[in-house]
């Protein structure tokens, strides 16, 4: 166990330090290979990756990708900021159902959509956010969790969003730059949605290295100390819930353009938990972790699809075992270690 | 909105909501006791109670009803019961303590975040229901009617029957023995002690690993005799019916003030009676967003549940 850490550690011990060390030529090319590579990612047919029973393709699509998109914006309140959120699926909901509703009832099409099902999102974060961020802890935990309950409930029980049948023959995005979005090929939606995934991770990126990115942490580490400081305490909150609603959306938006119909039922609290869970799994607070946790979490129960019945049980074992050896989850965020050594 | 189902029921539905409620109370408990030692939810509390009514289902199998019997005389239904009752809270009660050692144990000594803790306890939870749904084949798994549930005692709306006299009466007696437990044994004393403050209970010589154990068989068992109320009332189980009786228990937990044994018996009742009377004027559909608007309006006036402890500002 002690020898896969170290290992590990290792391993990201000298890619830090060659990061370090690379001048910004250097860093162009590694992060263009690396994109590059997520972007051929379904050309590949390799028997190695594949998954059986269900195409690669389309588990590339849903769940690794809307995963690696949820699980980043999710990142942002739980990783960043320390609040507990267990009803993130609900501006995921919100975002499909955004989509589904206007794509059938009003001439917009997709991509005009987009800003509508985030701002809704967002909405909902503020909706929510106002009353429940001056709580902590479990408490906000559970009200964010009734929070995603009620919208699923709601969807459930009203009719003119299509109740428990959810909402059927919903239009995909129109072509873009020539290229055409069926219902057949999942690939064109990875890469729209790897291209919008790179876009929110650059963002969430900038603004964490900013004065936003300092106040989450001070809230995380504590938030009596960080409003004692000046940090505008509930004003940040609020953005973190807001910027990781939009996120949520923007994937709502996404999975029910490619899927074309969507039930309330695909918007329980499990999703929640599993998007919390490849949070946690792969390092709260690190972007990189956190995808990686995404991409582990969403890949795993597809290939292991030849344990048929078995693999959620197996899934569920390896969480509990992963969790005991490395509780910081795989990629656990370094700044304050490395900060530390530094001053030394 | 339709009241008139309210008005003309009124006595019976309050009698539901607290057999209800009764039900809730049993494995909110669980939730409360644990989260006063460890400051934890113990997210596959809800699974210790579905293996309590599937263990209560097996052993009701070694019986060989049909479902299709005259109803036990009262003498051999309460034997039993009491059989059933003993065997789910065994069955509930160890898997408790086992959930501990595997799920947390480490993790707490470790000094983890509660969030590990928490995703470990989730992988623990998916385990436990996909056993059992494979075991079952998802299947609705129905028991036998054992009592005579006719009312045998009318006054107005109210029906009084067997059941839910039994379920009534019988989680009385556990909250008394519970109650002595908490108050006045060792035991308790040490269960109060952690919750207090762990690092001074440990410096006091208190076992904090034993008293954890202990906790989590306390909150196991009491789920267990809960589960077997729950078949008797119910009549049925499934893997999944952890999460959604689960959820309720919670929120029941919380509505009163999490960590606060009193506040869950009350915030049991109080989401028993609530669930059902909304049902009855709403329709069922839309009790649980009741339930939840409930729980947010009080945790935002009262943010610390209608009888909790000080924990808002709480550590994370």
């Amino acid at each position: 166990m002690s020898g896969i850490k170290a290992s590990s550690l290792n391993l990201r011990n000298k890619f830090g330090d060659w990061w370090e060390g690379a001048n910004a030529a250097q860093r162009t090319i590694f992060r263009i290979v690396v994109i590059g590579i997520f972007f051929a990612l379904p050309m590949i047919n390799n028997p190695i990756i594949d998954t059986p029973e269900t195409s690669f393709t389309s588990v590339l699509f849903y769940p690794l990708i809307m995963f690696s998109l949820m699980a980043v914006g999710l990142n942002v309140v739980v990783g960043k900021s320390g609040i507990l959120d267990l009803g993130y699926v609900a501006f995921f909901a919100i975002g499909a159902y955004t989509h589904a509703v206007m794509s059938i009832h009003t001439p917009l099409n997709f991509w005009e959509i987009l800003p509508f099902a985030m701002a809704f999102a967002m909405l909902a974060g503020v909706i929510l956010g106002l009353p429940a961020l001056r709580l902590r802890g479990d408490y906000l935990a559970i009200i964010t969790l009734g929070f995603g309950e009620i919208v699923r409930i709601v969807a459930v029980n009203t009719e003119a969003i299509g109740g428990a049948a959810g909402i059927t023959d919903i239009p995909g995005p129109s072509s873009v730059f020539g290229i055409e979005f069926t219902v057949m090929d999942p690939r064109t939606y990875y890469w729209l949605t790897l291209t919008l995934l790179l876009l929110v991770i650059w963002g969430v990126l900038r603004l964490s290295h900013r004065k936003p990115g300092r106040a989450w942490e001070a809230i995380r580490e504590d938030e009596d100390v960080a409003e004692f400081m000046g940090v505008a305490t509930l004003k940040y909150k609020l953005w973190a819930f807001i910027i990781g609603g939009a996120v949520g959306g923007l994937a709502g938006a996404i999975y029910a353009s490619q899927i074309r119909s969507i039930q309330p039922e695909m918007f329980t609290l499990n999703l929640s938990i599993m998007i919390l869970a490849c949070v946690v799994f792969g390092g709260m607070g690190n972007i990189w972790g956190v995808i990686l946790g995404a991409v582990i979490l969403g890949y795993i129960p597809e290939k292991l699809r030849f344990l048929s019945d078995y693999r959620i049980i197996f899934f569920g074992l390896l969480m509990v075992v992963m969790m005991n050896i490395r509780p910081n989850g795989l990629l656990p965020r370094q700044k304050r270690e490395k900060f530390q050594e530094k001053s030394k | 909105m339709d009241f008139s189902i309210l008005i003309t029921n009124f006595w019976s539905l309050g009698l539901d909501g607290i057999v209800v409620g009764a039900i809730y109370a049993l494995i909110s408990l669980g939730y409360t006791l644990v989260y006063g030692v460890l400051r934890l939810i113990n997210f596959a509390h809800s699974e210790i109670f579905m293996i309590g009514t599937m263990a209560a289902y097996f052993v009701i199998l070694q019986f060989g009803f049909t479902g299709y019997e005259d109803p036990l005389p009262l003498l051999e239904f309460m034997g039993i019961f009491l059989l059933l009752a003993t065997v789910s809270a065994l069955v509930s009660g160890g898997s408790a303590v086992l959930l501990e050692i595997v799920a947390y144990r480490r993790l707490r000594i470790m000094g983890a975040s509660r969030l590990s803790s928490l995703i470990s306890a989730i992988g623990a939870s998916f385990v436990l229901v996909e056993v059992f749904r494979v075991m079952t084949g998802s299947k609705n798994l129905d028991f036998p009617r054992l009592i005579n549930k006719d009312p045998f005692f009318t006054w107005g709306t109210l029906y009084l029957s067997a059941d839910k006299v039994l379920v009534i009466v019988g989680a009385a007696i556990i909250f008394f023995v519970l109650n002595r437990i908490i108050n006045h044994t060792k035991l308790g004393l040490g269960i109060r002690a952690v919750s207090q403050d762990e690092r001074t209970a440990i410096l006091m010589g208190v076992n904090v690993n034993r008293i954890i154990s202990y906790t989590f068989l306390l909150g196991g068992v009491l789920a267990g005799v809960g589960s077997a109320f729950y078949m008797v009332f119910y009549e049925t189980t499934k893997s999944n019916v952890g999460f959604l009786v689960g959820i309720s228990a919670f929120t029941a937990a919380v509505l009163g003030g999490i960590g606060n044994v009193k506040g869950a018996l009350y915030g049991s009742f109080a989401l028993g009676l609530v669930q059902q009377y909304t049902s009855a004027v709403l329709g069922y559909n839309w009790r649980d967003v009741v339930t939840f608007v409930i729980l947010v309006l009080v945790l935002l006036i009262k943010p610390t549940g209608l009888f909790g402890e000080a924990l808002q500002k709480a550590r994370v």
